[in-house]
């Protein structure tokens, strides 16, 4: 086990470029919690510092996954989609005699779905969600005879199995790509850090220029000001990391831009679906557990966009 | 071995961590009467308690259910501690008479006053054996607790737990008045639970 851990000396260089990032921001973190005062900054500085904190739980699992290989990174994003799905599911009113699609959402297709990505069966990991068990759910339901909002609550799980396990899976099975000559644990680094700066890049430029709301109703923190500025900075630092991706300097600024684009999408449509429910956040209806697709809302939509473009224009 | 395997089992997929709304955490003689929807009922409230809690609190289950077999009468009996009353009905002694003992050692109890699970979110009428025992045990004060979302993750009629969310509130405890009519004392415990939901 030990000579396989990736110790590439890139790969610890990014890092650590992370880690001492995280680090200057944890320390303003802790330096604006001991200095603001008003009530609405509190809050503020509260929300950014459990932001923080997300991240190191997520660059440790990340420097675990990378390090580990596909398997271990394979079994973290089984269990992203996991949580996500629990979450998902807790905040919609489901009926006993779902149970039975309920049960099969999670012990049959999150295996499933992560077990087509390791044998690199690309056909089948494409369509099992969108075909196989949008047609098997319904069936399992339907034989418990309740007709009552049948169709809606056959959506919802349908809903719940996308976005949390389809879509979030298109992740890790960036690494069964095959791209000539290219190690493909960059290509996920370099989606998920994009996706993720983006996030706090809106979130910090939407709180410091911030004028304009996007969506009122839906998500009241997206501004004009911040989606434009987070998203040129998101797109910069992903023209910048060029050099750990199969693409030239321009199409990395091309790709990020598009998970920017994707990512601020999924976060607005998720924000939609979170309120429909009666939630503001996926974490706080039930309470004592984080909100893992608060901080996944974006990969969901960003993951398969990337990986079908870089499928069609990078792969053998 | 078991306990913690059976707890980390549990949190992993339903959580079901304690809320303490109304009260907190405490030593004192409890009995705790809760809302029942799910077998795993029993194992949810005890695991929402403080680890230092657990041992001197017992579930009372049904002896029909969790005295059968080998496996669930080792679980109810050893990692639960659970007390398991008769509820056919033949019976000729008391049926409340090992709770009755496990309160006058000075240990806690949680009962689930309906009496069998329910299909609906909110329980049914609540059985008179809380009002027995809170007339014979009048220092044990009464937590009301809600267990929500159990019903979705083992409904009745299903074997196979799935992964939604749950979470044990614990209310503030009540106390049967002195003269109280029964319907009445059982009626505003119900409302006691049924609050928390």
């Amino acid at each position: 086990m030990i000579e396989n851990i990736n110790l590439d000396p890139r790969m610890i260089f990014l890092f650590g470029g992370v880690g001492a990032i995280l680090l200057v921001a944890s320390v303003i973190g802790f330096a604006l919690s001991r200095t603001v005062k008003s009530d609405a900054g509190r809050d503020t500085v509260r929300n950014l510092n459990a932001r923080i904190k997300a991240w190191w739980g997520m660059v440790a699992v990340f420097a675990i996954a990378f390090a580990f290989g596909k398997a271990v990174t394979l079994v973290l994003f089984a269990f992203t989609s996991f949580y996500c799905l629990r979450e998902f599911i807790s905040l919609t009113p489901t009926r006993p005699s779902d149970h039975r699609a309920i049960a099969a959402a999670f012990y049959l297709f999150i295996p499933l779905q992560y077990w087509l990505i390791w044998v690199s069966w690309l056909t089948m990991l494409t369509i099992l969600i969108p075909v196989y068990a949008f047609l098997l759910l319904p069936v399992l339901a339907v034989l418990r005879g309740e007709t009552e909002d049948f169709l809606l609550r056959t959506a919802k799980i349908q809903w719940g199995l996308m976005l949390t396990v389809f879509c979030i899976s298109h992740a890790p099975a960036l690494l069964i790509l095959n791209i000539p000559n290219y190690t493909n644990v960059y290509l996920l680094f370099f989606l998920v850090t994009v996706v993720q700066l983006s996030d706090v890049m809106q979130y910090v430029f939407g709180k410091l220029f911030g004028r304009h709301k996007i969506a009122p109703n839906v998500s009241p923190s997206k501004t004009i000001e911040g989606f434009v500025g987070g998203g040129l900075a998101a797109t910069g630092i992903g023209a910048a990391l060029f050099w750990i991706t199969p693409f030239s300097p321009l199409e990395a600024a091309g790709m990020a831009l598009v998970i920017v684009l994707a990512g601020f999408l999924g976060g607005l449509v998720l924000s939609a679906v979170k309120r429909s429910l009666g939630a503001k956040d996926w974490g706080t209806m039930i309470e004592g557990h984080g909100g893992a697709l608060d901080r996944m809302d974006s990969v969901t939509f960003a993951a398969p966009l990337f990986f079908h473009l870089v499928n069609y224009f990078y792969t053998v | 071995m078991i306990r913690p395997l059976l707890i980390g089992t549990a949190r992993f997929l339903v959580g079901g961590h304690g809320l303490w709304v109304g009260c907190e955490p405490s030593e004192r003689q409890r009995i705790y009467f809760a809302n029942h929807s799910s077998h795993l009922d029993t194992l949810l409230l005890w695991a929402a308690l403080p680890p230092h809690l657990r041992d001197m609190t017992h579930p009372v289950a049904a002896a029909d259910y969790w005295g059968k077999g080998t496996v669930r009468r080792h679980i109810a009996m050893d990692v639960l501690n659970a007390v398991l009353i008769d509820r056919s009905g033949t019976r000729t002694s008391d049926p409340l008479q090992p709770l009755h003992d496990v309160l006058a050692s000075g240990e806690s109890l949680i009962i689930f006053p309906e009496g069998t699970r329910a299909f609906e979110k909110l329980p049914g009428p609540f059985k008179s054996g809380l009002y027995h025992l809170a007339e014979r045990h009048p220092e044990a004060e009464l937590v009301p607790v809600f267990l929500d979302n159990l019903r979705r993750a083992l409904p009745k009629g299903s074997l196979l737990p799935v992964p939604i969310s749950c979470v044990a509130r614990f209310g503030a405890p009540i106390r049967l008045d002195a003269g109280e009519e029964k319907a009445a004392f059982l009626e505003r415990a119900r409302d006691a639970v049924v609050a928390l939901a």
